[in-house]
């Protein structure tokens, strides 16, 4: 996974901050307008837009223009990339794999060979 | 490093493989033994301590290797269901030394493709006692945090 250091290190960024984390906990109840997001915080609208702006870079929020109002939407799937450990035991496995599809080839019957395509 | 107050964190990944053998070969290469030492092992300079296999419903697989820095892996396996050349169910707890980190169910499925193998192996693990994966270098304890609330957060 070529992406996945700079995928987990954009999602750290985007979570770093308690804002954005108010957003991403508001938006884990369901989709929010921007200005839904903006009204607890007391932010104006542009400090609003910009911390949005770093939570779609990380994946992690879409908005989209429904008529005049903005909609937010979390996406949950973005998250995938942080959870390390089921990742790290993937990983492993995949070793082994490798390994069993190496030890395969070694000890392939003759029957088997040629058959290939 | 045991930490029994920490939540459990749970996961779960799918990994599909294609092998130019035919499931009957694949599936010997879990069954026998000797052909597993060849492939169920660890990183380079880990060093293989003691491996058992009893491949039977109810039976039981140990594979306890050592790493360089004197850890020790354990693997304690038990094999809920098999069926010859297209399934084996299994369940395993994975130790760190004396450290219990996880407890796995897994699904091996075997299909004929073409002239080789289609597998799908499906893994769902429940991670207790604060594992932290060591070779997760760099890992800071904010981070640590994070992923805490990360995880309950997935598990709403």
């Amino acid at each position: 996974m070529l992406n996945h250091q700079a995928l987990v290190t954009l999602l750290f960024q985007a979570l770093a901050d308690p804002t954005r984390r108010q957003f991403v906990e508001r938006l884990s109840i369901g989709p929010a307008s921007v200005s839904e997001l903006a009204q607890p915080t007391g932010l104006t609208l542009p400090a609003v837009m910009q911390h949005l702006q770093i939570l779609e870079a990380s994946g992690l929020v879409r908005s989209e223009k429904s008529g005049r109002v903005r909609m937010c939407q979390l996406q949950l799937q973005a998250l995938a990339p942080a959870e390390e450990w089921i990742g790290a035991r993937r990983a492993n496995w995949q070793h082994h794999f490798d390994r069993l599809d190496a030890y395969l080839a070694e000890t392939q019957p003759d029957d088997e060979k040629g058959s290939q395509e | 490093m045991t930490s029994p107050t920490a939540p459990a964190t749970h996961g779960s990944f799918t990994l599909e493989r294609h092998f130019n053998a035919k499931p009957a070969r694949v599936f010997a290469a879990f069954s026998d033994m000797n052909a597993r030492a060849r492939w169920f092992v660890g990183p380079p300079g880990w060093k293989e301590m003691e491996r058992s296999l009893d491949f039977r419903k109810g039976g039981s697989e140990v594979t306890i290797g050592q790493w360089p820095d004197g850890k020790q892996s354990n693997f304690q396996a038990r094999f809920e269901e098999i069926v010859p050349d297209q399934r084996i169910v299994f369940t395993y707890n994975m130790y760190i030394s004396d450290w219990h980190i996880s407890v796995s169910l897994n699904t091996v499925e075997l299909f004929a493709d073409g002239s080789g193998t289609k597998m799908i192996f499906t893994e769902h693990t429940t991670f207790i006692n604060g594992f932290d994966d060591p070779g997760a270098a760099g890992r800071k304890e904010g981070s640590e945090g994070l992923l805490d609330r990360l995880a309950a957060f997935l598990d709403g």
